[in-house]
């Protein structure tokens, strides 16, 4: 590495020629790609029963000393990202002591006898009045650079003109970037989630109603929470959450992050509901709806004795099947003893294997009776760096767009009396995109040749 | 009407044909062949194109408040995929006039149709909360125009490591045919800087949407991550070429191994044990 070199300078030289070297660049960010590589095969962050478990005491405490199970957080990973970042201020700097003369300049310097030998230059010559040759190039000139001055050289002029020197800047603008988001990002997102820490919340939250949208295929459309942001006895603010559409005040932002079925078994029935029961009579054949409700006893026609639903269980086993949701009932027969009945919703036909004098079963359409029963799982977070962070995401975008894909282009056009001819030299550089500033030459040429009324001769 | 995954395991097989015909060019020097080779890949960008707004009109008419744009799962973003690495390549055609790049593109358009038509499902699913946001459609879309930019320069990087060394086969060979390492490095270049610009915007997008959705925009989950680790990658790419001697072979290999994670972030994520499945570390 370069840095060997000056063991004999200062310390800080020493160090300064460390951190300004791409080699040191290139060295981290491939660090950073391959070690990055290990935390996705390796889940981050489970219980250390799971890790013990799958790698073995050994493995397990040699990696948990190296913060493996956390590497994105640990010590070294952020230690290189340190590196990087000190690297990039470091190389800046050094760069801006020198470009920054080229950048900030009133009037920009042509040396005029390096364009005259760049091998990419062009020459012509055009017929016609000098002073209108003249007019008509600085006019084109100044149609394509932001910048354009005439100087009188030994034998004629040289019109001088460029665009893009700031984009010079462009890099930097990056690399500003870069720290502006590692930076924004070490302003620490609090984590309680893991921690037995509790924060109080300036204000209170309220939620009103939640509701659960299904598509036909039973996958999830949207969920919705109604919100209420309670502060000092005083409602400060309502609206409803969907993933994608957070509430946000005073800095809490408030996600609607997941949501599930209700602890108490999901589903409740409402004991004000009315439940219509089917009774079959097996001596006639004939069918009974009656309507009933939670332990409202009911006569079964043809006097077949006395029904009443005592419950309702959202899983039922029968013999060791699931046969999901059902209602329990007792059937008192005229002059018998009370029996317990078993009513499975998907079911209807499951009470005849009792074998009695009646087959009961609820109607098709109870299901519509019952309210599943949700929670909402909100997601709170007060992130004061992400401001900064997207400050930097738009900074990196902008700067990327400058540094790929504008240049710092200059152009010399010399024009001089040569013979009966007015010679033409067109020349010019760019810090990028040669391609591209070829053909723009191309047309500038092109362009100019169009001052000549009578003949257009190019001569390389 | 013809339906859209009809269309678009048509227009497979026309992507097929630009690259037969590219290669045909290459060989024999056909200047009629490379122009056919050339309409042809306009005709299979467009019926792409057709195909993507087809399947997005074809979510609408299903009831049930399926619509939406067409790049919400695999099948949908390799048809993107393969569109923006047509109409990539066309550009690079025109502005670099040569056509022998289109052998080593096209395939990779007629691939990554090939695979959506007959590797995966092209059912048309709803959306479910998490994906309903106009960060699903900038995220995509960013995100593969930079993998195709990507795509194109593992392709041109491919041809240098063939060329490479060979600059003296001028003549009429295949070779020779080639475009010279300077300019399949140039390109290379150009490229990568413009993938790099759409990947960075892709990772933006992602973070920004990430946090509107669950109030985080990094958590190094391993697709973000990957995602990561191959914007590190083209970041080396692009520094390494500022050092002596670093110019051509290792580009072209850094490219390729960028590419390779692209692919890994793309599909082989998946493979990996994500959240909640530490399970199958015990087996």
């Amino acid at each position: 590495m370069e840095n060997e070199a000056v063991v004999k300078g200062s310390y800080f030289e020493g160090l300064w020629k460390f951190f300004v070297s791409v080699k040191l660049t290139v060295v981290v960010l491939l660090l950073l790609a391959s070690l990055s590589i290990i935390g996705t095969f390796i889940p981050q962050n489970e219980s250390p029963a799971d890790y013990l478990r799958a790698f073995g005491p050994f493995l397990y405490h040699v990696m948990a000393t190296l913060d493996v199970f956390d590497m994105y957080r640990s010590w070294w990973f952020q230690g290189l990202m340190v590196l990087l970042v000190v690297n990039i201020i470091i190389c800046s700097i050094d760069r801006l002591q020198v470009t920054g003369k080229i950048i900030f300049t009133r009037n920009p310097k042509f040396n005029l006898a390096s364009y005259r030998r760049r091998k990419s230059r062009r020459k012509m010559k055009l017929n016609g009045d000098i002073g209108h040759i003249e007019n008509h190039c600085q006019a084109a000139i100044a149609k394509m650079f932001s910048y354009c001055k005439v100087v009188s050289t030994d034998h004629g002029v040289a019109i001088t003109a460029e665009k893009g020197r700031w984009t010079r800047l462009g890099v930097y603008i990056v690399h500003l970037s870069v720290v502006v988001i590692d930076e924004g990002d070490s302003i620490d997102t609090i984590q309680l989630r893991f921690k037995n820490e509790t924060r109080k919340l300036p204000f209170t939250i309220q939620c009103d109603d939640f509701d659960v949208q299904f598509y036909d295929s039973g996958a999830p459309k949207e969920f919705r929470s109604k919100l209420t942001i309670i502060e000092n006895g005083r409602v400060v603010m309502q609206k409803d959450i969907i993933v994608n559409d957070p509430l946000r005040y005073k800095g809490i932002n408030i996600f609607q992050s997941s949501y599930g079925r209700s602890a108490n078994q999901g589903a409740v029935l409402d004991s004000a509901k009315e439940i219509e029961l089917r009774f079959q009579s097996n001596a006639s054949g004939k069918t009974y709806n009656v309507k009933t409700q939670l332990e409202k006893p009911v006569e079964i026609p043809e006097g077949l004795g006395q029904f009443v639903l005592d419950a309702y269980h959202p899983q039922v086993q029968f013999r060791g099947m699931d046969v999901g949701s059902a209602f329990v009932g007792t059937l008192t027969p005229k002059g018998g003893d009370p029996s317990q009945v078993l009513l499975p919703i998907k079911f209807p036909r499951f009470d005849t294997m009792r074998k009695g004098d009646v087959v009961i079963s609820v109607a098709p359409g109870v299901e519509a009776l019952f309210k599943e029963r949700f929670f909402t799982g909100l997601q709170i977070t007060n992130d004061p760096g992400v401001t900064m962070v997207y400050i930097g995401f738009t900074l990196i975008v902008l700067g990327c767009m400058v540094t790929f894909f504008m240049s710092h282009q200059q152009v010399v056009v010399e024009i001089q009396p040569k013979g009966k001819n007015i010679a033409v030299m067109v020349s010019g550089k760019t810090n990028k995109n040669r391609v591209g500033f070829d053909h723009k030459l191309e047309r500038l040429v092109k362009n100019l040749s169009e001052a000549d009324t009578t003949e257009y001769r190019k001569v390389v | 009407m013809i339906n859209s995954s009809l269309l678009l395991s048509i227009i497979t097989f026309v992507f097929g044909f630009a690259a037969l015909l590219y290669l045909i060019s290459w060989v024999f020097q056909k200047e009629v062949v490379g122009k056919a080779a050339t309409w042809v890949t306009v005709v299979a960008v467009a019926g792409d194109a057709a195909g993507i707004l087809l399947r997005w009109n074809e979510s609408y008419n299903i009831a049930g408040g399926y619509g939406h744009a067409p790049l919400s799962n695999i099948y949908e973003s390799l048809v993107f995929f393969s569109l923006t690495i047509g109409l990539i390549y066309l550009v690079v055609e025109r502005k670099y006039r040569n056509r022998i790049i289109g052998c080593f593109a096209m395939p990779l358009s007629f691939f990554a149709l090939a695979y959506a038509s007959f590797g995966t499902s092209a059912k048309i699913q709803p959306l479910i909360p998490a994906l309903k946001s106009n960060w699903l459609i900038a995220h995509v879309m960013t995100c593969f125009v930079g993998y195709s930019a990507f795509a194109l320069a593992f392709g041109v990087s491919i041809m240098y490591l063939i060329k490479a060394g060979k600059n003296e086969t001028e003549g009429n060979s295949l070779l020779g045919r080639l475009p010279t390492s300077a300019i399949l490095d140039e390109v290379t270049h150009q490229l990568i800087m413009f993938g790099f610009l759409f990947l960075t915007a892709g990772i933006i997008t992602g973070a920004v949407w990430a946090n509107s959705a669950w109030g985080r925009y990094w958590g190094w989950d391993p697709k973000e991550t990957w995602s990561l680790i191959t914007w590190f990658v083209y970041a080396t790419l692009l520094h390494a070429r500022l050092m002596r001697g670093w110019r051509g072979t290792p580009i072209a290999i850094l490219s390729i191994v960028g590419f390779l994670a692209v692919i890994f972030t793309y599909f082989g994520v998946n493979l990996l044990p994500g959240l909640h499945s530490y399970g199958a570390m015990k087996g």
